[in-house]
């Protein structure tokens, strides 16, 4: 356990977090420990294990993605990060702190300075204004009315929300209204955000948005981003790294391209039977790498299979580009239409 | 079974609190009686035209529109054609009371009850002894302990009156969306910035149904509270009965009525203007 704190830039750090819900929980902890599964504990004890030992580490500044089914715990887990739900075992560490060690005070001070959330029902006032919405964590950490109202004002417009400020959250849509709780969380100005199915009640469309616009975010803040979702291709278009949660344990732990190329066990490979792989599939990793002469046409390392494919329609080889703009390998059309094939079932 | 000992234990008993206790009643409900005598001698002494002004200007703040308020200005004015004025604004000042203390025990109580079920357990007995035990039941011993007069009256009329309010606090606070409380403690909210910025905002609607509740309730308790010296319309309405003119006790009673419509409906309106401002209606 000692090595949670020789890396500096892990945001958090789980290690073995259980919880299991019940009047009971240390006994059935006991069961669930002696190797009977979630199933067989809730049948002999009647308690329902929420989280089932799980460790993750969160590097800072990178979307986390944790998907899962209704029911696999992924709201229970987030919960655990700003402790909304206390653990029946485990660490939790943010930043090198001890969650769980924080007093009553402690905690409160935490919440109101390190971690923002943001929720699938959105948990918007309706007696304040939109305004008075997004200002509402500064007001708890004691900010003046002054200060609050202008930092507040800027995150509106950076949402998008601007002429709202003063209508009351009821008459906006739900598209909306998340903005606001966005807003909410951006205004904390916290170095992590916990996003709890944040964008599932949208419409496709406005989602879509949505996730475009946390990405564009992301890249200026440079925020630690927890996410929860329970939509596989959400978790691909958002993540720079995914874990996949059932029955309240961890399958499979990765970047999104791991888990769609080399998925742990037949759970997983379900969700990536179903999925876009063209959108799941980093060109950089199928790519001829190494120094060629430079191509008319490229795109950056961050691109998918779905970006470089309309480019094959004038061009033979596409460049893959670095951050700074060096070429580092390159790609043809053959040799996307080979990974796609090789990925998908009864094809190759 | 022979119940003449245990009739005698109750009986020595209370005459004992009374021997012993009822200067100290007395002195603690003092406080009760000047807050009771300050705002019947304040109704008393301003002018009917400012009193009628006031009532009709905050019935047209709850509503914005004019039938609110014409209906409380035909009401005011059939209890000046009446001459009933007087007497109308000591019930008045008798039920304005027992409302405030009522609203000042009863919220608290209501906040307690909402954090914790053994609370409710014991509670909730104690509020269906004092809506269902007969009045007179606790009115002799009122009586006995404070004389007759206008604290026993004020004091079962806030017995009366207070359960409603409770109840509907405590219901109001425990149907806050829990989605929203939780996501203010998510944002390092302590309990007392919960209560006062979500939780009471947000039960406001109900709560205002429980005042509007206990109003109604200590109104119908006017005629009941005259008989022990309270005054006012009820006092009129027992008159009437007692000569046997009919006349008398209508019109008291018409005066009484007139009364709770006002404050029924003002107290309605502003209910309906809050539940519309944080939009419970279109998330029905």
């Amino acid at each position: 356990m000692s090595d949670i704190n020789e890396k500096p830039n892990l945001a958090i750090a789980m290690r073995g977090v259980t919880k299991i819900f019940g009047s009971d929980p240390m006994a059935a902890l006991e069961l669930l420990r002696s190797g009977k599964s979630k199933a067989e504990v809730q049948a002999e004890t009647n308690h329902v294990v929420g989280l089932d030992n799980v460790s993750l580490d969160i590097a800072a500044g990178q979307i986390f993605v944790v998907m899962g089914l209704s029911g696999s715990g992924k709201s229970t887990l987030i919960r655990h990060v700003n402790r909304l739900i206390e653990p029946t075992a485990g660490e939790i560490l943010v930043h090198g702190d001890d969650v769980l060690k924080m007093s009553l005070d402690q905690l409160r001070s935490y919440r109101r300075t390190k971690v923002a959330m943001v929720f699938q029902k959105f948990g918007l006032l309706p007696h304040r204004s939109v305004i008075d919405n997004v200002a509402y964590g500064l007001e708890v950490r004691g900010v003046g009315r002054k200060e609050r109202l202008e930092t507040a004002a800027k995150w509106i417009e950076t949402v998008g929300l601007a002429g709202y400020e003063n209508s009351r959250t009821r008459q906006l849509s739900g598209g909306q209204q998340q903005r606001v709780g966005l807003a909410r969380a951006l205004s904390m100005d916290s170095d992590i955000i916990l996003m709890d199915e944040a964008f599932s009640a949208l419409d496709p469309l406005i989602r879509s948005g949505m996730q475009d616009q946390l990405i564009t975010l992301q890249k200026s803040l440079n925020k630690t981003i927890l996410f929860i979702t329970h939509d596989f291709d959400e978790a691909l278009k958002i993540g720079d790294r995914i874990a996949v949660l059932k029955d309240g344990a961890v399958q499979q732990e990765g970047r999104p391209e791991d888990i769609v190329l080399r998925p742990a066990n037949e759970h997983i490979e379900e969700f990536v039977r179903e999925v876009n792989k063209a959108r799941a599939i980093h060109v950089r990793s199928i790519m001829e790498r190494g120094a060629t002469e430079p191509c008319e046409q490229s795109v950056s390392m961050d691109a998918r299979c779905e970006d470089v494919l309309p480019l094959f329609a004038e061009h033979q080889w596409v460049g893959v580009n670095d951050g700074d703009g060096r070429q580092i390998g390159r790609v043809t059309a053959k040799q996307v239409i080979k990974a796609l094939a090789r990925h998908t079932p009864g094809v190759g | 079974m022979d119940t003449r000992p245990w009739r005698r234990a109750v009986d020595d008993g209370l005459n004992w609190v009374v021997r012993h206790w009822g200067g100290t009643f007395e002195t603690a409900a003092h406080p009760l009686l000047m807050l009771l005598k300050a705002i019947e001698d304040l109704l008393v002494a301003t002018p009917w035209w400012m009193i009628i002004a006031v009532l009709t200007g905050i019935a047209w703040l709850a509503t914005r529109r004019w039938p609110l308020p014409l209906v409380v200005f035909v009401a005011l004015m059939f209890l000046g054609v009446m001459d009933l004025w007087k007497d109308a604004m000591t019930t008045m000042a008798l039920m304005i009371t027992a409302t405030l203390a009522a609203i000042l025990v009863s919220i608290p109580v209501g906040v307690w009850m909402s954090r914790s079920l053994r609370i409710r357990q014991v509670f909730a007995p104690i509020l269906d002894l004092m809506q269902t035990l007969p009045s007179f039941v606790y009115l002799i011993p009122t009586v006995m302990i404070f004389g007759p007069g206008k604290i026993p009256a004020l004091i079962a009329t806030i017995v009366y009156a207070a359960p409603p309010l409770v109840r509907l606090t405590d219901l109001g606070l425990r149907s806050v969306d829990p989605a929203v409380l939780e996501a203010s403690r998510a944002f390092g909210t302590n309990p007392r910035q919960r209560l006062f910025g979500v939780q009471i905002p947000l039960a406001l609607p109900t709560i205002l149904a429980g005042i509007n509740q206990t109003t109604m309730m200590a109104l119908s308790m006017v005629v009941i509270a005259s008989m022990i010296g309270a005054g006012g319309l009820g006092y009129q309405v027992l008159q009437g009965i007692g000569r046997l003119e009919v006349s008398r006790g209508l019109f008291a009673g018409l005066g009484i009525v007139a009364l709770a419509i006002i404050f029924d409906r003002t107290t309605q309106a502003f209910g309906r203007q809050l539940q519309a401002r944080i939009g419970m209606q279109e998330a029905r």
